[in-house]
């Protein structure tokens, strides 16, 4: 049986809506990928958590509050400590472009802006798996 | 031991995790260590709960969870979620009723896709039954994937068998399949919080008194995860009907089920690959199906070839 790339898709903090992150979850399973799905207000710790026992490849991240530079840093700080270096880290939502540097910079690898074509998404998965 | 083994042992949730994934991809790598793990098996107490999709049964696994974890003990839930037969891809969502579990020592979670099995389950699941089994986990809760077809493989798995359904669906005999009513030990009437209970509960008791071959009276419970009730109810009743299993021949004939079902879908699987792995017998299977489609010979013929050769 081939490896199938897993990716957990949590959406962190208060905001209530998920239907961005619905979206690209039903569009990465299309693409044959096996997506764990965890719903809303999420904690770092528990995303960490998740993703440790879910065994993914791809962490990606949904906000629309605006506290990514706490929430997504938080999520990188959490994969550092707790050694995940294997995992890719991904993010989307509404992200002023001037943050983008320093969430890279934190251990965010990529982020996806509002309107990122799907096809976007897998393509940048499908090259970037760390394993 | 390999490292991985001994650190599985030790209930280390990274090495477990990592040992599922790589039994799901049926990776050799995970054999040795699935030999040494085996003498560790035996000591968790295996629920099956089904019943149609959105039933509220990955509600109830939490709830339960909680319960379990109160009375101290460590719970592996595994929840299986259907697999696109068209992408190969899965869409797996019984964490969002479990987050708060997450970050529980106590307690590890597994969404798994069925990659193409019947019957509710994924191949692996025997496999990461024994890894949890292995690395001290309690209970294990599996949780089917409720699309309503014929679930019955859970048999081969769980000890206990929960059937959940819901009250205002119509007679409830009905809408559960013939085959889930005879495997079930326990009924759980769900979203109890909504009216028609009674009505529900009624309707398979008077199925559940025509089963007078079984001396396991089945029980019916009504839960509402909403509510949280009904849960230490049904946590008794499991318990109930572990102890009848051990008290009669139950708890070994269908552990031996388990075992069988087991066994023989390795012999299976290994018979298989040692004929493609084989570079004569592979030849010759491509050879017979080149004869079998000019219909110059037929399946049965050309398996007792192959099957000749083998034993050679
Ligand atoms: N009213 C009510 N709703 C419930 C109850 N248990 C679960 N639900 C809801 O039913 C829906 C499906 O629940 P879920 O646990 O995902 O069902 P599953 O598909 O069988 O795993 C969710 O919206 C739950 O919140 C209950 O006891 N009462
Ligand atoms: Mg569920």
């Amino acid at each position: 049986m081939a490896k199938k790339i897993r990716v957990l898709i949590a959406k962190p903090g208060l905001d209530g809506h998920d239907r961005g992150a619905k979206v690209v979850a039903r569009a990465l399973r299309d693409a044959g990928m096996e997506v764990i799905y965890t719903g809303l207000h999420q904690t770092a710790e528990q995303i960490v958590a998740s993703a440790i026992q879910e065994d993914v490849d791809v962490i990606g991240l949904s906000l629309l509050s605006g506290a990514h530079m706490t929430l997504f840093i938080d999520v990188a700080k959490l994969m550092k400590t707790q050694e995940l270096t294997d995992v890719l880290l991904i993010g989307g939502g509404i992200i002023p472009q001037e943050d983008i540097p320093a969430l890279k910079k934190a251990g965010i690898n990529e982020i996806f802006g509002p309107g990122t074509p799907v096809d976007d998404i897998v393509c940048y998965i499908q090259k970037n798996v760390k394993r | 031991m390999t490292d991985l083994t001994t650190k599985v042992l030790t209930g280390d949730t990274r090495s477990i995790a990592r040992l599922i994934s790589l039994v799901e991809n049926a990776d050799p790598e995970a054999i040795s260590s699935m030999k040494t793990l085996y003498s560790h098996t035996g000591n968790a107490h295996v629920v099956g709960v089904t019943g149609v999709m959105g039933s509220g049964k990955s509600s109830l696994l939490f709830e339960l969870t909680k319960t379990y974890r109160h009375l101290g003990k460590k719970v592996g839930i595994i929840a299986i979620d259907p697999t696109s037969p068209f992408s190969g891809g899965a869409l797996l969502g019984d964490r969002i009723r479990m987050t708060e579990l997450s970050t529980d020592a106590g307690v590890f979670i597994r969404s798994m896709g069925t990659r193409g099995a019947l019957g509710g389950l994924t191949n692996a699941v025997f496999d990461v039954v024994d890894i949890l089994d292995a690395s001290g986990m309690d209970i294990i809760l599996i949780e089917t994937v409720g699309v309503g077809q014929d679930e019955v493989e859970i048999v081969k798995v769980a000890d206990t068998i929960i059937v959940v359904t819901v009250p205002g669906l119509g007679d409830a005999v009905q809408t559960i399949k013939a085959g889930l009513m005879e495997i079930a030990d326990i009924f759980v009437v769900n979203k109890a919080d909504k009216p028609g209970v009674e009505q529900t509960i009624a309707e398979l008791q008077s199925m559940v008194d025509l089963a007078i071959d079984r001396d396991w009276k089945i029980p019916i419970i009504a839960t509402s995860a909403k509510e949280r009730k009904g849960v230490s109810t049904l946590i008794e009743n499991i318990a109930a009907h572990t102890s009848y299993m051990h008290e009669t021949h139950v708890f070994e004939n269908r552990r031996r089920i388990r075992y069988e079902a087991e066994l023989l879908e390795l012999i299976r699987k290994r018979v298989i690959s040692y004929v493609l792995d084989d570079e004569k017998l592979k030849s010759q299977v491509e050879c017979c199906l080149q004869r079998i489609s000019v219909r110059e010979l037929d399946p049965y013929t050309a398996a007792d070839e192959i099957l000749n050769a083998l034993l050679k």
